[in-house]
Order: structure tokens, then sequence, then C-alpha cells
């Protein structure tokens, strides 16, 4: 008797373990904190959140997965706003954070109610939260590397920073710099903060422009490639090589130019869709298989030959996306280990 | 005017904040019953001390009819100060806080003795606070001094910290600008300045007065700021100067007249942070959320606006 009922037990534990490992997170409630709506790269980052977790909902993967975002980059609404999501009971809180340690106030409130935090691109520094980085240091390197293989004997260079006093700002600017040492035959002729927005990269640009000698590339940090093309031509000079940043407008000026003259140059960025990867690791961190604390996201790279496709791909307004799956997470915690 | 009976009269301006307020609440608690505790209510106001605090720096202003547009990246200074100097070397970062301090008497003198407008020298002090931010903390980072987080992180028994702060912000500020005759003269100021001067009180030491107090409350609210955040970031309070100044309107100053009301004031500041807490609650679209934050600012000074005209009418 008692062997009859420890063998349907054991076959009961098969079952259960054949069955879809999400049952455990179906009750789950898992919320988007984010701080800033204003351009392209965040409006499609919301974009893929809503595809990606409307379906997981329909699935009953989990219970639902609302978005919250505050009017501008403000940490201080932010930190309200986690603190209200803690009131709320959610279980599990995905953030793309206004500041890296500025929020660690209402996210270690969050850990000590038992909520999962994920961070991603925005990340943060509180010990207690999963963090999905991406290496921008390497990416501000990686375009000095291009523009010292396409240019040999060097020139002068723009830099375009993106928002000054962010950390993300600072990682590429700190890429940038250290490589542009190991090439002294570059000249960094001027700094300008483009914001990461087409227009305010135009104007920066634009101002500085009249005074400076022949410009042989610029550096950019993404949302300001064709904002910088813009300010070159209407300077009536011609556009060196400018780096992009993977959006639909800087893409399609390249595309055009490249049938024009044969204009090449590279694009970079991290995909809006890693949302969807930090949500699919919040979902495993509630299914009881958390991942190592730290993980290195994979970032989207353009070259010529990719152009055309992408391009086709990516709608106007827009920028190249990548949605990531459950098993993509899943990947990255085998890899983690 | 009849004899207050209350040690604070109740005014008329003190309804509409007092009213909107509550019903704020109210709604709250009704859409998340959870907010009705100790911990929920520690948590939904712990971020409305700070901005309360900037707000009470943004009236001294209101009170000489002048307007502050750098309290924010002041008190994002304040903040990038506290979080480097004041936590790694303590005498420096007083002295740091000391001397913001004075910088603002000084602007104050400025203003007062070429007879700029403040909206502009302000504006461009903005920036400046702001670049020695960046200077100063050029990433987020840095460390809440340990005294400050475990002060304004302190639970007190029965009744949440964050409302015994705002209780004796309110208090202290209407006790020290409606009720002494130093606040009489400031307040004068504002509202009769020949007649006050041809008393014989100097109008560079009362503008002088005011913006060393608007800075002290700048430099109390990025503390506190600190203290819940545990480390700083230039940025970390921009919001806080179109925020205060809604806060102040609300709670029932005027642009013009010296007519201030700290105890409205400080419920002002209350109601625009419990306003984006309500939006969160009420599970708005991400893309209806940022509009709506402005609309509710918007509706609120309407109000303001409304009950302002029925009084003088």
């Amino acid at each position: 008797m008692t062997s009859r009922i420890a063998g349907l037990g054991f076959a009961a534990m098969l079952l259960l373990s054949a069955a879809h490992a999400d049952a455990a997170t179906a009750g789950k409630r898992i919320a988007l904190s984010n701080n800033y709506a204003g351009n392209s790269w965040r409006q499609t980052m919301l974009t893929s959140w809503t595809d990606a977790t409307g379906q997981a909902v329909k699935m009953g993967i989990v219970k639902e997965a609302p978005a919250f975002t505050t009017a501008e980059n403000q940490v201080t609404e932010q930190a309200a706003q986690i603190q209200n999501m803690i009131l709320q009971g959610y279980d599990a809180i995905v953030i793309d954070a206004a500041s890296p340690n500025a929020l660690n106030g209402a996210i270690k409130s969050a850990c000590d109610a038992g909520i999962t935090v994920i961070s991603f691109d925005g990340v943060v520094t509180a010990p207690c939260a999963w963090r999905l980085t991406v290496d921008f240091k390497g990416m501000g390197a990686e375009q000095v590397e291009y523009l010292a293989q396409r240019l040999p004997q060097g020139g002068n260079l723009i830099q375009i920073r993106g928002l000054a006093g962010t950390s993300i700002d600072d990682a590429f600017n700190q890429g940038m710099l250290d490589e542009l040492k190991r090439h002294p035959n570059f000249h960094l002729v001027s700094t300008v903060y483009g914001n990461w927005t087409q227009t305010v990269a135009q104007k920066a640009v634009a101002g500085v422009l009249p005074g400076l000698p022949d410009i042989a590339g610029v550096l950019t940090e993404g949302g300001d490639g064709y904002g910088a093309a813009q300010a070159f031509s209407s300077a009536g000079r011609k556009e060196p090589i400018i780096i992009m940043g993977n959006r639909q407008d800087e893409l399609a000026w390249w595309k055009q130019q490249h049938d024009k003259d044969g204009y090449t140059t590279m694009s970079s960025s991290i995909a809006p869709g890693v949302v969807t990867l930090a949500f699919w690791v919040a979902q495993q961190v509630l299914d009881g298989h958390p991942p190592p604390k730290d993980l290195q996201v994979p970032y989207l790279k353009i070259s010529q030959d990719t152009l055309a496709d992408t391009l086709a791909k990516t709608p106007s307004g827009g920028l190249a996306n990548k949605l990531y799956t459950q098993q993509d997470a899943e990947q990255l915690r085998a890899v983690g280990h | 005017m009849g004899r207050a009976v209350l040690p604070v009269r109740v005014d008329a301006r003190l309804l509409l904040p007092v009213a909107t307020f509550v019903i704020l609440l109210g709604a709250i608690f009704w859409l998340q019953p959870r907010t009705m505790s100790y911990f929920g209510l520690n948590l939904m106001l712990n971020l409305a001390v700070p901005l309360a605090l900037a707000t009470i720096a943004q009236m001294m202003f209101l009170t000489i009819n002048d307007l502050d547009l750098s309290i924010g990246s002041f008190v994002g200074l304040v903040a990038c100060i506290t979080a480097t100097w004041l936590h790694d070397r303590p005498w420096l970062g007083v002295l740091a806080l000391l001397g913001c301090i004075a910088g603002y008497a000084a602007v104050g003198a400025l203003v007062q003795w070429r007879q700029l407008p403040s909206i502009v020298v302000t504006l461009g002090l903005s920036f400046v606070w702001l670049g020695l931010a960046i200077l100063l903390l050029p990433s987020p980072g840095g460390n809440a001094p340990d005294w400050l987080a475990s002060f304004v992180g302190f639970h007190m028994p029965l009744v949440p910290l964050p409302i015994v702060a705002c209780v004796v912000i309110g208090l202290f500020t209407h006790v020290l600008m409606m009720r002494t005759s130093f606040g009489v003269v400031l307040r004068g100021m504002g509202g009769f300045s020949r007649a006050v001067e041809r008393a014989g009180w100097s109008a560079l030491r009362a503008r002088m007065t005011l913006y060393a107090l608007a800075g002290c409350f700048g430099v109390l609210s990025g503390l506190a700021l600190v203290g819940l955040t545990t480390s700083a970031d230039a940025n970390i309070a921009q919001r806080y100067t179109l925020l205060s100044v809604a806060g102040s309107i609300l709670g029932g100053c005027s642009f013009f007249g010296g007519r201030i009301a700290p105890i409205g004031t400080v419920i002002g500041a209350l109601t625009l942070a419990l306003a984006s807490s309500a939006l969160t609650f009420l599970h708005l679209g991400a893309d209806w959320q940022v509009g709506a934050q402005g609309a509710i600012l918007i509706a609120v000074l309407a109000l303001r606006a409304l009950t302002g005209r029925e009084r003088e009418a």
C-alpha cells in the first residue's frame, strides 16, 4: 500500500516536472518601471514590452504585466513609482532606471518586501537586483577602432555625447577617450552634447561647425547621427564618417548616401527589445531558476552588408529591434553558470 | 479680522489644498487599501518630505515676488555634496553647504542691487548649480552619510516619520513667517516694499534673508533626499523646480503681493506627490501617464485660479 502511494507520488512528480515549468508563475504579476518615453528607443521598448507580455499573459505564463512610465527622466518620480509598486504587491519589477544608484533606497525596500527586481539598459547598483548590462564602454571603443581602420591616416573628430551626468554617457565617453589614446593621429576637435536626440544634436553640431577645420569622423551615442548629418549638409560641408545608432532615420539616410556615392559607415545600439529579455529573466527568477546577478546583453550591430535588410524591417520613426524569447533567457542563464 | 481661536487661524485659502489632499488620499485608499497602513503611508509619503522642503524654499522667493527656477538643480547640487564631501570629509561638506546658503544670499543681494529679474538670474543659476554638481559627481554615485540615512529611515512609533516631518515643517515656517515680527517685515517687503522701507527696514537685508532662508530649506531638501535615495545624481531633483512652484500656488501663495501660506504650501507639495501615486494605482496606460501628470497640474492650478477670483470678486 505504502509503496503504491509512493509510486503514485513519484508519477505525479514526474508529471509535474514534465508539465510546462511556467505553471509556477501563472499567478505572478510583473510590472515595468520606465523613467522616460520621449524618444524612438523608449517608444519601441514600450511596444516590445506590450507585445511580448501580452502574449505571455494570453498563454497563462504570468497573470499580468503592466507598464508604468514617468514624464521625464526624473529620479524622484521613479523612486516614488517603485514604492507605489511595492504597495500594489507586484511579484517582480523590471526597471529601466533613471540613475544607477539614486533609486537604491526604493529598490532595497522592494527587495525587503520580497520583490524580484530586474534592471536593464539603465541598470542599478543595489546588490539585491539583477542587472542586464550593455558594454557601452566597449561600444564607444569600437567606434574609434572602426574609424582607425577606415582612416589609417587619422584626422579630426567630433564627439557627440548623450545626456550629461548619466552613467551611460559616462561609459561611452570613457570607452571613446581610452581608445583614442591608442590612436594619436586622431584629434578630437570638438565635443558637444546631443542628448541622444536628433534635433538637439543637429543644433549642437551646427553651432560648432563654422569654427572647425575639416572633419573626418563623428563619434556618437545613438539617436544623434542623422542630426549631425543634417548639420553638415546645411552648412554645405561634406559629411564625414558619422557612426550611426540603429535609428530608422539614420539608416535611411545612410542607405540613400550609399546609393548616391558609396558612403559607408557602421551602426550599433542596444535593441529596445532587451526589455523582453528582462521580462523573461524575471519570469525565470520567479520560477525558481535565478541566473547570476550580472548578465551581459549583446548589442545589435549593422554593417553595410546588413543595412538593406535591417532597414526594410525597421518601421519609420522606430529603430532596429529584436524581441527575445524565454529560450534566450534560459540560454543566458546557462552561459552565466 | 476676528481673533484667532486656534493657534493656526483657519484661512479660506487653506480649503483648496486641504480638500484636494483629502480627496486624493481617499481615492488612493480606495484604489489600493494596502496604502492605509503605517508601512503604506511611510512608503507613499517619504519622498514628499524633500519636495515639501523645496516647496517651502520656493515660497521664500514668492514672499518677495521672486521666482526661483534653480531650486531643482540646487537640491541636486546639495545632494551631490552630501553624497561625496559630507560623507568622506564632513568638515568640507559642512563648509560647502554653508557656502551654498551664502551663495543664495549673495544672489539675493545681486538681484536687489542691480534690480534684476529673479527669473532670469535663477534660470542662469540653475545651469551653474548643475555644472558644479556634474563637476563634483560626473557620473551618479556617492554614498549617504550613515547618520543621515538612519535618521530619515527612522521608524517612529505609531505615526510614520514623513507625516511628523511635514507637520513640523509646516508649523515651524508658519510661526516663523506668519507669527513673528521678523516674518511680517519680510512679507511686507513683498506686499508694500516702499512703505516698509520708509519705516526704516532695509530691502537688501530682507531679500538676502529670504534668499538665504530658501538656501537653507534647499539644503535640508537635498539632505533628506540623499538620506532616502542613499546616493546622488546631478539630475536627481530637476523636477522640483516645476513642482515647487505648482505646490506653493496650490497651497495658497500668490505670485504677487507677498501673500504666502506655509501650511497650505506643505499640503500642496504633499498633494502633488500623491497625484503621481494615484496615477500608478489607476493602471493608466504608459502613454497616458505622461500627459496625465501635466493635466493634473493644470487642473489643480486652474482650481486655484477660480477660487482666487471668487475671493477677490
